[in-house]
């Protein structure tokens, strides 16, 4: 089985859905020419040609405002925000108009696009290069929000949300693009090419959008993480011999309410672990259908692994970042209580 | 140091308020058929003055002069007065609804109707507009039907759009209309994107994107103008410029200097003014820059110089914020009036036979909203089931919605 490193998954993704469908383009800032900040797009312009895959104008309303009309045509538009901390202007354009296109003109119109964009910090990001805005996505009924942990998930996942009629956020841990990252920043990272989730199958494959992935298999307790936060856990659980079940959200709109319902009713307790900001974040959605569903099997209160409540700071990156010790600090409480 | 005085804050404001006499003083006027028309593949560079003038056909005698007069017959006029007195009396029509409390809101078009009348007849089939929600002429000159309008007003049993959508914000893809949103601004850029798209895939369609001159100051008309520039999309860029914004004089969007137009002029986009109460002037240029879109020579920017006679919406009163003579004052008069008294010096038209045209057509729209209101009205009658409420939000309707449906008691 061939070997990729997320980067090279994502790229891959966009190269088989772009050669199966000739209404896929891909643009955005960076994007053509040189291939993207990331290289997530290299070749593929010179590939598909300029007519597919081009470079935009610094400007992220213009690049969603112009995919939302090209979608309207009939295109599959899946255009690049170089970070999701610049998605902001274009907050008009994805909320007002890509999410609620079908809806207003009763399927008249519609919006098949992608949006995708690194997020995440633990790189030395700082303010602008490290945030997790999902909660901002979640909220907006209309659009689906996707958080691929690996490259195999990130190749199957940005296939299915390219293919899917509404329009998707796709938010790609730019700190999981070469390896995984359990939060050791001490240690060296292990590159994708020695991990299983590395082995990326060749061709058309997809991912249902709207499914989690059990990672880890416990009895103790269920921990709901996505994105970095998958490895963060896993190591947490390790060191903190605590029995965790892990659940890799994975999309976290639709949300897989079935399979976290089915493991917090067997473990009876549960934590939510997230890299984002934690007040009105997506934990707290979670907490609050856990114990909506829940209730009656939980042993212990539904407790929150996140961010602190400022913006990401640059000096202070690992005391504010959510790392195994925090996290394994909270399993320990929650099998204690 | 010392010769510096303190800085002073500027903050525009029309010449008169309330209670004033109205004044377009400032307002030049060229005279009809002085400007110039240039062939389609003028350079943008080379046509600079046209962003600074007014492309005028009808002078004060009624008469179409000048290189842009022409292009139309008499029963092409005949058809575009029609559909011009068919949008004001669905306007009054809609207005007294809204007063009657048949639907919660309208927004008229008084002042405007050439604008958009003229514009539809200047596309082709398969070409799509972008409007705002004052572009209702774009479906009357297209031969949609005033019941399917009325129904979403009324958001009864038949609206197209099954009662989620604001009165007035029509969508109508088989038209060429694409869905109106309440977000201003959004569709301009939109309507690039679509251009770039047919572009990209070799299509022979083009956009026409449409704005207020309020709605300039939005970031989303930079950001049209720029992607339109920088890929040379096939799009005609509308702004109407009625003079107002809500309350707000255009020149709280635009300052004391320069039009419109002339944004279009940094982008390197040939840029036109023209008489927006002016029937031929406005189909005449809106076909020339058409023609120039399907001919692949790029964008066109142009601003329609008009006035908004009436309120803003239903919510307005525009008495609290300018002279209430204002529009008698207008120096462009009445697009009707005008078109109308084209018609007659030509021999094509009459004052009886437009009275008789004038009841014949109210006729027709108070038919249509007796069949419109048998389908029910916002407060009385059949309606939307609240189940559409949670269809169309996605393709396929997820496990949460499904879920509230049922908590809905669908």
């Amino acid at each position: 089985m061939p070997r990729r490193n997320m980067v090279e998954a994502i790229r891959d993704a966009m190269d088989v859905a772009m050669g199966r469908d000739d209404n896929v383009v891909v643009f955005g800032e960076d994007v053509g020419y040189f291939g993207g900040v990331f290289r997530c797009t290299q070749g593929l312009q010179q590939k598909y040609g300029a007519n597919r895959c081009f470079d935009a104008p610094i400007s992220e309303s213009g690049i969603v405002g112009a995919a939302v009309g090209m979608a309207a045509y009939g295109l599959r538009p899946c255009v690049e925000i170089q970070f999701a901390d610049y998605v902001y202007p274009a907050y008009d354009q994805i909320v007002s108009e890509a999410a609620r296109l079908r809806y207003r003109s009763n399927g008249q119109f519609t919006a098949p696009m992608v949006i995708r964009m690194p997020t995440g910090g633990g790189i030395f990001g700082g303010q602008t290069h490290s945030q997790s805005p999902e909660a901002l996505f979640t909220h907006v009924c209309g659009l689906k929000t996707v958080v691929p942990s690996n490259p195999h998930d990130a190749k199957g996942l940005l296939i299915a949300a390219i293919e899917d009629d509404d329009p998707v956020i796709f938010l790609e841990p730019k700190r999981l693009y070469n390896g995984p990252f359990d939060g050791h920043h001490d240690r060296p990272v292990t590159p994708w090419s020695r991990h299983p989730q590395g082995e990326v199958p060749d061709g058309h494959y997809t991912l249902p959008l709207g499914k989690a992935a059990v990672r880890r298999a416990g009895t103790g307790v269920t921990v709901l993480a996505y994105g970095t936060m998958v490895y963060v856990a896993e190591a947490a659980a390790e060191e903190s011999g605590v029995d965790a079940e892990i659940i890799d959200l994975r999309t976290l709109l639709p949300l897989d309410l079935e399979t976290i319902v089915e493991s917090v009713r067997k473990t009876g307790r549960c934590v939510v672990v997230h890299e984002a900001t934690l007040t009105s974040g997506f934990g707290a959605e979670l907490a609050a259908l856990v114990q909506e569903h829940c209730f009656y099997h939980l042993e212990a209160p539904v407790m929150r692994v996140t961010g602190w409540d400022t913006p990401y700071p640059h000096a202070q990156e690992w005391d504010y970042f959510p790392g195994p010790d925090r996290v394994g600090r909270t399993l320990k409480a929650v099998m204690e209580a | 140091m010392s010769e510096r005085q303190p800085l002073s804050f500027h903050v525009p404001a029309p010449a008169v308020r309330p209670g004033g006499t109205p004044d377009f003083s400032d307002v030049t006027i060229p005279k009809a058929g002085s400007v110039r028309r240039p062939p389609v593949d003028a350079r943008a560079e080379d046509i600079r003055d046209l962003a600074f003038s007014i492309i005028r056909v009808l002078n004060r005698e009624s008469e179409a002069v000048g290189p842009w007069a022409g292009l139309l017959s008499d029963a092409e006029l005949l058809e575009g007065l029609r559909h011009m007195m068919t949008l004001r009396a669905f306007d009054a029509r809609m207005q007294m609804a809204q007063r009657q409390g048949k639907t919660s809101f309208y927004m008229q078009h008084m002042g405007e109707e050439a604008v958009s009348c003229a514009f539809r007849k200047a596309l082709e089939p398969g070409d799509m507009n972008f409007p705002t929600y004052r572009q209702a002429g774009l479906l009357i000159a297209g031969g949609y039907p005033m019941v399917e309008m009325m129904n979403q007003i009324y958001s009864n049993e038949n609206d197209p759009l099954k009662g989620r959508q604001l009165p007035v914000l029509y969508s109508v893809r088989d038209h060429g209309f694409f869905t109106v949103s309440g977000n201003l601004a959004t569709q301009y850029i939109q309507a690039v994107g679509w251009a770039m798209a047919s572009a990209m895939k070799g299509d022979t369609k083009i956009a026409a994107a449409w704005i207020g001159d309020g709605s300039t100051a939005e970031s989303d008309f930079h950001a049209a103008l720029v992607f339109a520039s920088t890929y040379k999309a096939p799009v005609v860029l509308n702004i109407v410029n009625n003079q107002w914004a809500i309350s707000t004089f255009q020149g709280i969007a635009r300052g004391g200097s320069g039009t419109f137009a002339a944004r279009g002029l940094g982008f390197g986009m040939p840029a036109l003014r023209v008489d927006g109460n002016d029937y031929l002037a406005v189909h005449a240029v809106a076909k020339w820059a058409v023609e120039r879109a399907h001919r692949g020579l790029g964008p066109t920017v142009i601003e329609y110089v008009t006035y908004r006679v009436g309120a803003h919406s239903t919510s307005d009163d525009p008495s609290a914020y300018r002279p209430k003579t204002e529009s008698d004052a207008w120096p462009l008069g009445d697009p009707v009036i005008r078109l109308k008294n084209h018609l007659i010096a030509r021999g094509a038209w009459s004052e009886e036979r437009h009275k008789q045209r004038e009841a014949e057509i109210m006729a027709e729209v108070i038919a249509a909203q007796k069949e419109a209101e048998a389908h029910g009205t916002l407060h009385s009658g059949p309606h939307p089931s609240a189940r559409d409420m949670f269809e169309g939000v996605y393709a396929e309707m997820p496990p949460h919605l499904r879920r509230q449906r049922q908590q809905a008691g669908y």
